[in-house]
């Protein structure tokens, strides 16, 4: 293991920093479940904690902002205490954001609880599953400062696109089969959106670990203009 | 300038370890490391300063312009005059005028040319002039610690020098008197070859192009500042540019 900050304090708060992205971190992953499930399971209370749950989340970006800025101005990391800072301030919006879409996802749940059952939706719990999976990984990538982990995490959005994609088309079938189902299908086919959206986030995390890891950028690789260094 | 295998004892001491780097001209090279790492002797024998030092002994060589400076038959008088050097503290010649510091490099190798155009221009150079132009004939020391250091700097540029070494040019500075003197290594560098050794790491990273670091006499990385400060190869350096020794 590597030595550790010769001033403690510091050490400290670099360790609340990561510990305060890991809460938000857990709560959006919980948020992300729970809004499935008050989807499939037509629980409108549940969708309503989930909303409540939000404003949790929120706080939290807003004090790992003021930490990472705090951290700036006030020590001048440098090295891989950089990377994890601007690493921090990155991914704490794609988390908040994440948490937004558990969000909208219940906004869904509530509306579709009102209305008739569709049909029984397991890709959809499918494809949450699959989301918090790797949101997960890309957390414990970020933990274990593990770039092969995040790695992993990048290439399991394949399988996410591809879900979604299935999702998609069986709902679009649906909607010319059933006018009437246009409605709840279309609030189902958001819902789907806002999972795949997830994942997208997670990957802007895992490409942010592996900057934090090995200093090397691996976000649009096709536009990249060439190095003079 | 290029360091080849440079080693150096200070009697039975090996205080610098087969150091080779290569200072790119008309850049800023900062030396960065703890106390007794080597840096300020390395620092030194860029313009063969320890040789001041009882007992001091070099081996490897340091090239400027192709020529081996500590080849035989070099003069060090007047190799520091190619290789010119700033201090910790400002120096000045206490008894001299603002004008008379300027000049006395000059002086001392017998100029003969327009003296006063020459201690101007290097005033300017210096970002000194609009501050003393009114105050030549005055006494060196009635001007402030941070104009004083920037009078050593115009002292040094006086006698066309190749090659700029600073040692903690701003440490006995207070902060706007450092971002005048950092300020000012930006512009030298347009002009000539800096290495600074400095304490200040953020220092460090604001003046310079390339950094090295030093650690119990080995040159441990160098290489693009931007590249030392956010992705350093060496877990040396990295704990160092971290705050992680001692």
């Amino acid at each position: 293991m590597a030595a550790t900050h010769t001033d403690k304090t510091y050490e400290v708060e670099l360790k609340d920093l990561r510990e305060k992205l890991l809460v938000m971190g857990g709560k959006v992953e919980a948020a992300i479940a729970a809004s499935v499930r008050s989807v499939t399971e037509r629980d409108s209370d549940l969708a309503l904690k989930v909303q409540a749950n939000d404003l949790e989340v929120n706080r939290l970006e807003v004090e790992v902002d003021g930490a990472c800025r705090r951290l700036l101005a006030l020590r001048q990391p440098a090295g891989s205490d950089l990377r994890f800072i601007t690493t921090a301030l990155k991914i704490v919006t794609d988390l908040e954001r994440m948490g937004d879409l558990a969000v909208n996802i219940a906004e869904r749940a509530i509306d579709l609880a009102q209305a008739p059952p569709l049909r029984p939706l397991h890709d959809l719990s499918s494809l949450a599953e699959l989301v918090q999976a790797q949101l997960k990984k890309a957390l414990d990538a970020f933990v274990e400062r593990d770039a092969a982990k995040a790695e992993e995490v990048m290439k399991g959005d394949e399988i996410v696109d591809a879900l979604y994609l299935k999702i998609f088309n069986e709902l679009l079938a649906l909607m010319m089969e059933d006018s009437r189902a246009i409605r709840r299908a279309t609030a189902v086919m958001f819902s789907a959106k806002h999972l795949e959206r997830f994942g997208d986030h997670t990957i802007n995390l895992a490409e942010m670990v592996i900057y934090m890891v090995r200093g090397t950028d691996v976000r649009h690789p096709r536009s990249r203009v060439p190095s003079n260094k | 300038m290029r360091v080849e295998r440079l080693q150096v004892w200070f009697g039975d001491r090996h205080v610098l370890r087969d150091v080779s780097i290569d200072v790119p001209a008309l850049s800023v090279l900062a030396v960065i490391g703890p106390s007794g790492c080597g840096k300020s002797t390395f620092l030194r024998c860029l313009n063969r300063m320890h040789e001041l030092v009882p007992g001091a002994r070099v081996d490897g060589g340091v090239f400027l312009d192709g020529g081996n400076l500590y080849a035989r038959g070099i003069d060090p008088v007047q190799l520091r005059r190619r290789v010119g050097m700033v201090f910790q503290r400002p120096n000045p010649f206490p008894t001299m005028s603002v004008y008379d510091n300027v000049a006395a490099g000059l002086r001392l190798n017998g100029f003969r040319g327009d003296l006063d155009e020459i201690v101007a221009h290097c005033l300017v150079q210096a970002a000194l002039w609009d501050e003393v132009k009114d105050r030549l004939r005055h006494s060196a020391l009635s001007l402030s610690g941070g104009q004083q250091q920037r009078l050593c700097i115009a002292r040094a540029l006086a006698v066309e020098p190749e090659v700029l070494l600073m040692d903690e040019p701003a440490s006995a500075l207070d902060p706007i008197a450092t971002a005048k003197i950092e300020e000012l290594m930006h512009e030298l560098k347009e002009r000539y070859t800096i290495v600074i050794v400095t304490h200040n790491m953020q220092q460090a990273a604001r003046v310079s192009d390339r950094t090295a670091f030093f650690y119990m006499g080995e040159l441990v990385e160098t290489g693009p500042t931007e590249k030392i400060f956010t992705n350093p190869h060496e877990q040396r350096t990295e704990d160092y540019v971290t705050g992680k020794f001692g």
